[in-house]
């Protein structure tokens, strides 16, 4: 086990996959010469050549199409978006072509591509720059979703959206880039569509993705110490397939359950792991599902109202305390 | 596909063997015919959704695909029908896709607008104006990137050139001398627009100077046997000096835009469209192929006969193939298995 950067891991994962099968490529603003906008793709131009990590024009619809039609013909793009804001103008190439492509051919043209980039805020970015796309293709049948909290998976998530033979949008924290944790040794695959407990307890469940799992893994330490309270701590992971059966199984056992998310609360992905969470484990419910979300407006500038409107512990420590009865 | 080499006919038509000018206006005819039966089958309730037709602009899809080697890529938009017939698909497995069946190229799942075929190279049929130009550009980029001297030659309409995907795909495929072909049918009409209503510019193919400098030209569309000579020309180009081209063809579309579209009123007056129907690209290249003595009026007849029956037959093809079952909604959704989450999400349906 090496204790590594979340950024060093995707990089990583980007290398061996690049080793090992020569179809993949690496295009997108800065990926080459710079290194990458955040240094995610340092030294790849160097060890692969041009052809295999392509400095792109700012044209997020045109290289993002570009990648499609690449991958229609069998190879496997890896196209980064400097950031998911900007993938607004790729929309189209990713939903009208990409999550389509294999169902209208009637199983003829598969799209094996990567989308990826930093999501969500990062610090005084403002409105434009700083919002959570998680539920924009969350949302999309024909893609797959994918929003890792650590190095690990960071690494090992990544390596199988890049085998996956489906279109992956990989949806990495702006803010998680000099994130540190231990990563195996080794060949590291993790599957698309596992959840994963990040940290057990018996007394309520904390379901969150992305950064939000350091919120919550926050709120749960102090939880523990300051009130006894035992929360698990749900990562998600991937968005799409959604793992509810795991979500299921944790609250069936704590019967108490709170969905954090970073992005806005009308349908965000909290909605639909609560949705779920009703159905299926009704009767094991002893209160109300909690969400908790950033607030419902476009990000502000201003430090004090950015610190507002993005979810940290104290909310979560709150929603937990509802749902125990303990407020 | 491609080969020419056979017996040159002294004053042939195009310098071209016998062999290709019957291949053409085969492929003209094919299409003319296998669209009036559309329209007929349309009308009858028998296709549904939009269908846009292609009569009067043949000689461009004939012309373009005839000039390729069977190794190419082709990609398209929603106007479809005659590209993919011409590019080989069975008429069989095009009217089944129109008529929604399983027997369609897409199984059903695409429909008029979205003809796929992989075992010719056919990559659709695509329904949101401009969006297949990167998918072109990203064909010609895996061209270069596996060094082969195929191309991709893409096919659109003239409201794309005013689009911001026509210009991010050119510049690219320009940049990085890509062999992507690109041929724009000029009809005139996007809809029911007049392109000079909303270009900023008088002639089409200047719009891609920029990009492929003097490898951007016109040629008359309505001419089958001069959009053949150009795409040859281009196809040349791209295999040996990775260059893109920009081909101006200028067409013409009889009927409306779409099957629910009326052919003239508000944006074209009704003597238009008879004005235009005077070149009409098959009867011109017929009395082409006459004078020159490579055809009579009979065998002309005879390959209009041969052709009708293939149509109707394919016409009673797909009105005998099964529709789509249930198992089908959710077999092409990933190409590995589906994974929704609980059944109790759908448990009403
Ligand atoms: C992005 C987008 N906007 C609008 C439409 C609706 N629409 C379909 S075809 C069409 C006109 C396109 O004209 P042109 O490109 O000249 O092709 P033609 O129909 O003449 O072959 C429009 C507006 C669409 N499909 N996609
Ligand atoms: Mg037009």
């Amino acid at each position: 086990m090496a204790v590594i950067t979340y950024r060093d891991a995707l990089n990583r994962a980007l290398r061996e996959e690049m080793e090992r099968d020569d179809s993949v490529f690496l295009l997108g603003e800065e990926v080459g010469e710079y290194d990458g906008a955040y240094k995610v793709s340092k030294g790849l131009l160097d060890q692969f050549g041009e052809w295999r990590v392509r400095d792109t024009p700012i044209a997020e619809n045109g290289f993002a199409g570009l990648g499609v039609g690449a991958a229609m013909v069998g190879l496997r793009p890896v196209v980064e978006f400097m950031t998911w804001n900007f993938a607004l103008l790729a929309y189209d190439a990713i939903v009208n072509s990409a999550a389509k492509m294999y169902h209208m051919s009637g199983g003829q043209y598969n799209v094996p591509i990567v989308f990826r980039g930093p999501g969500g805020s990062a610090l005084q970015l403002a409105a434009q720059h700083s919002q959570v796309p998680d539920p924009w293709y969350a949302n999309i049948p024909g893609l797959k979703v994918c929003a890792p909290a650590t190095p690990a998976d960071a690494l090992g998530l990544l390596k199988s959206a890049i085998r996956d033979d489906d279109p992956v949008v990989f949806i990495e924290g702006e803010l998680l880039y000099n994130v540190k944790g231990e990563v195996p040794d080794g060949e590291h695959l993790v599957p698309i569509g596992v959840a994963e407990v990040k940290r057990p307890g018996a007394d309520v469940t904390i379901v969150a993705h992305g950064k939000m799992v350091h919120v919550a893994l926050q709120a749960a330490e102090h939880l523990a110490k300051e009130l006894e309270v035992e929360a698990e701590v749900v990562d998600l992971r991937s968005l799409r397939p959604l793992d509810t059966a795991s979500v299921i199984e944790s609250v069936q056992r704590t019967h108490r359950a709170v969905v954090v998310e970073e992005g806005w609360p009308i349908s965000g992905i909290g909605a639909q792991v609560v949705d779920d969470i009703q159905r299926e484990a009704f009767d094991s419910l002893d209160a109300p599902v909690a969400r908790v979300s950033g607030l419902d407006v476009p990000m502000h500038y201003a430090r004090s109202l950015e610190k507002l409107i993005v979810p940290g512990p104290e909310p979560v420590i709150e929603a937990v305390k509802h749902v125990c009865y303990l407020d | 596909m491609a080969s020419t080499e056979e017996t040159v006919v002294g004053e042939a038509p195009g310098g071209l063997s016998k062999e290709k000018l019957l291949e053409l206006l085969r492929a003209m005819l094919l299409s003319r015919r296998f669209e009036e039966k559309t329209a007929e089958s349309y009308q009858m309730g028998k296709i549904g959704g939009f269908c846009h037709l292609y009569i009067g602009q043949e000689a461009v899809a004939a012309g373009a695909i005839g000039a390729l080697r069977e190794d190419d890529y082709v990609i398209t938009a929603y106007r479809d029908h005659a590209q993919a017939l011409v590019r080989g698909m069975s008429p069989n497995s095009v009217m089944s896709e129109l008529y929604g069946r399983i027997d369609g190229c897409s199984r059903g799942a695409g429909g008029s607008m979205h003809m796929f075929d992989k075992s010719v190279n056919f990559m659709g049929g695509h329904g949101i104006v401009g969006t297949h130009l990167p998918i072109a550009t990203g064909v010609g980029y895996a061209i270069r990137y596996r060094q082969t001297d195929q191309v991709c030659l893409c096919f659109f309409g003239d409201s794309v050139v005013n689009g911001g995907p026509f210009h991010e795909a050119f510049n690219m495929t320009a940049k990085w001398e890509l062999p992507v072909i690109y041929i724009v049918e000029n009809n005139s009409y996007g809809m029911g627009t007049d392109i000079d209503r909303v270009a900023a510019v008088d002639e089409l193919f200047t719009r891609a100077c920029a990009y492929a400098g003097k490898r951007a030209e016109q040629v008359d569309g309505q001419d089958v046997l001069a959009v053949y000579a150009a795409v040859e020309r281009a196809a040349e180009r791209a295999r040996t000096e990775k260059r893109p081209t920009f081909i101006e063809a200028q067409t013409y579309r009889y009927l409306g835009h779409s099957m629910s579209d009326p052919a003239h009123g508000v944006y074209r007056t009704r003597e238009e469209v008879a004005e235009e129907r005077e070149r009409d690209p098959i009867n011109t290249f017929v009395d082409k192929l006459t004078d020159a003595g490579v055809l009579t009026d009979d065998d002309v007849e005879a390959m209009d006969k041969e052709i009708i029956d293939e149509v109707e037959a394919a016409a009673e093809f797909a009105e005998a193939s099964p529709v789509p079952g249930p198992e089908e909604v959710y077999a092409h959704v990933y190409s590995d298995e589906y994974r929704g989450g609980p059944d109790g999400r759908d448990a009403w349906r």
